[in-house]
């Protein structure tokens, strides 16, 4: 009997702690601070580097981070880095908060509202490239834009008037919020609305409904054109391929950033750095379906002001 | 367990070692029990709190909010706020699925109680426990790969509509429905043996003394179920299109509350108004949740009269 008492006073102890620890999630980094500390005087190599990192963000550029991490922790095994997703504006509010050392987003802070953009040091870690992607059976592989904006504000409802099948057009659209939607309606909409369709937020859902249904359309990063399941659009007869968006020539692309509260320094800087290192732009982006942002011809702020560097 | 000590000695003991006996036990019941209540407070405090910033700091009409079925934050110059479109969607899934899901569970109920209580109940019972155990985001996904191809091509429109929204949620909430059993096998014997004397047959037993005797709990059941859809929002993510337009039909696209929020939550940042208006769906869903508990309340009131 005794014992059953202390197993469940044990027990109870343990309910509290965990309750408390769910509560008190600004104290994590105060714990991550603490290990930082205690873990750095153990290391004998001065140039070795340990503690750890959290990233959060944008789901989107997940993946990427998260292998990146890996090998990095590979690299320097004292090094914890955790990769969160949950959102661009996540990322931003809780990089801003400095709850995390990175937060991770697909549009530029100052896009979003709440956020003390100038507090943000902007580190641009990679670039995606998306168009528009059809319903192979839609039977179009090149669309002029003015003619993609009359898709997606729902002035063509049909696309045999656009010289394809006799098929209703289904939009997928993403959520309000979303910064993929928000970079298709700026550089491949020309800022217009588009008309109210099936609405998902990941990708691969996306690209499983277009797929799926006669007469849709979305859209898709490159990364997802892996297979002929779903049709991606040139537009205006430029291909949407990583070599016209590194000259310029394919307008719907976007910045991965990686913010900082102030300048990098410390672990942070030395992750950020590898991230651009030429290995990871070169290998791991590609692999990853992202386009190397050393290798772009061209810039854009964040008003969407392009220009030849 | 089994052994009976007197009272005075019980005392006698907890006199000589306070900690090992009444008083320890009551100070963890007490730790749980304010655990629990400061957890449910705090978090109502906290969702009153946020979403009521909305309407008071950035000056969103309320009225706006739940009637307008305009709905589009995004828009810099004209942003509108209205979200009627998902209440009215939430609201729309969950009694469609409860009108679905009612005669369901509770014939399974009776069959499992009344009709064979051996060998149904054997069969029927692990079925119900394991409908309970499979995660949402499971009916989901099979609502997204075998549902919505479906009723495209058989019943017509998209696929994803609410009446795909409505069936996913139908087969959710059953197990909650069915718990209902319990309450019919808990009827004194004697209503039954009663019934069986005056000459009813069992059919006419379970329809007019049975169910109206268990009325009440058959009800809690219904509307225990009706909360757990009211705030499922993965599975019906999937599968109900989430378009910001007003259904006209059933095989239209629709939204609920839940599936905004889980769509939009991690875009918007924090304390931005976009942000404000999901905490405020959120503060809706949770008084919603509230109301269904006073319904229960009452009903299971009515059952003890």
């Amino acid at each position: 009997m005794k014992s059953l008492k202390k197993l469940s006073l044990l027990t109870l102890l343990a309910a509290l702690m965990v309750f408390a620890a769910a509560c008190g999630g600004g104290a994590s980094t105060d714990k991550t601070e603490g290990k930082d500390k205690s873990t750095t005087p153990k290391t004998e190599e001065k140039k070795e580097l340990s503690g750890s990192l959290s990233v959060s963000g944008s789901s989107a550029m997940q993946p990427l981070i998260a292998a990146a991490a890996e090998e990095f922790m590979n690299e320097n095994p004292n090094v914890d880095i955790q990769v969160n997703a949950g959102g661009s504006g996540t990322g931003l509010s809780q990089v801003a908060e400095g709850s995390v050392q990175i937060g991770n987003s697909d549009v530029f802070a100052e896009e979003k509202e709440g956020i003390p953009a100038d507090q943000l040091v902007d580190h641009k870690v990679a670039v995606v490239g998306m168009t528009a992607a059809v319903n192979p059976k839609v039977g179009i592989k090149d669309i002029k834009k003015e003619d993609l904006i009359k898709v997606f504000t729902g002035k063509i409802t049909n696309w045999k008037e656009l010289g394809g099948k006799d098929q209703k057009i289904v939009l997928v659209n993403r959520p309000d919020s979303s910064g993929t939607r928000a970079i298709f309606n700026k550089f491949a909409l020309d800022g217009a609305t588009p008309a109210e369709g099936i609405t998902e937020d990941s990708s691969n859902t996306v690209k499983k409904i277009i797929n799926e249904t006669d007469g849709a359309v979305g859209y898709l990063a490159f990364s997802y054109f892996t297979d002929d399941s779903v049709t991606p659009l040139s537009i205006d007869g430029v291909e949407p391929t990583a070599e016209n968006v590194q000259s310029g020539k394919f307008p719907v692309w976007a910045y991965q950033h990686s913010y900082t509260k102030g300048e990098a320094d410390g672990l942070a800087k030395a992750f950020l750095d590898y991230l651009m290192s030429d290995d990871i732009q070169t290998t791991l982006l590609k692999e990853q379906g992202y386009l190397p942002v050393t290798k772009m011809k061209v810039e854009r702020d964040a008003k969407g002001n392009q220009k030849n560097i | 367990m089994g052994k009976i000590i007197p009272a005075k000695e019980r005392l006698l003991k907890s006199e000589k070692n306070w900690m090992d006996g009444e008083l320890r036990g009551k100070i963890l019941v007490i730790i749980c029990a304010v655990i629990m209540i400061s957890a449910t407070i705090s978090i109502t405090i906290f969702l009153g709190t946020k979403g009521l910033q909305s309407f008071i700091k950035n000056g969103v009409s309320l009225i706006e909010f739940l009637t307008s079925t305009q709905w589009n934050p995004t828009n810099k110059a004209n942003p509108e706020y209205g979200a009627f479109p998902f209440i009215f969607g939430s609201f729309a899934v969950t009694f469609l699925s409860a009108i679905v899901a009612a005669p369901l569970g509770i014939g399974g109920a009776i069959f499992m109680t009344e009709i064979a209580p051996s060998w149904g109940r054997k069969i029927l019972q692990p079925v119900v426990e394991l409908l309970v155990g499979i995660p949402s985001v499971v009916y989901g996904f099979i609502g997204l790969t075998v549902l919505v191809p479906f009723v495209r091509g058989h019943v017509g429109g998209l696929g994803f509509s609410l009446l795909s929204g409505v069936i996913v949620l139908s087969i959710m909430i059953l197990p909650t429905i069915t718990t209902a059993t319990d309450a019919m096998s808990a009827l004194p014997k004697n209503l039954r043996e009663g019934s069986y004397a005056l000459g009813a047959t069992r059919w006419q037993t379970i329809r007019k003394v049975l169910i109206p005797a268990a009325l009440p709990s058959l009800l809690t059941a219904v509307v225990l179920g009706m909360a757990r859809a009211f705030g499922e929002a993965l599975a019906v993510q999937m599968v109900i299109g989430n378009v910001r337009d007003l259904p006209s039909n059933l095989l239209d696209a629709s939204a609920t509350l839940t599936t905004i929020i889980t769509l939009n939550m991690g875009h918007t940042t924090y304390g931005s108004v976009e942000n404000n208006t999901l905490w405020s769906m959120g503060l809706i869903l949770l008084v919603m949740s509230f109301v269904f508990i006073l319904l229960i309340r009452y009903l299971s009131s009515r059952r003890k009269m």
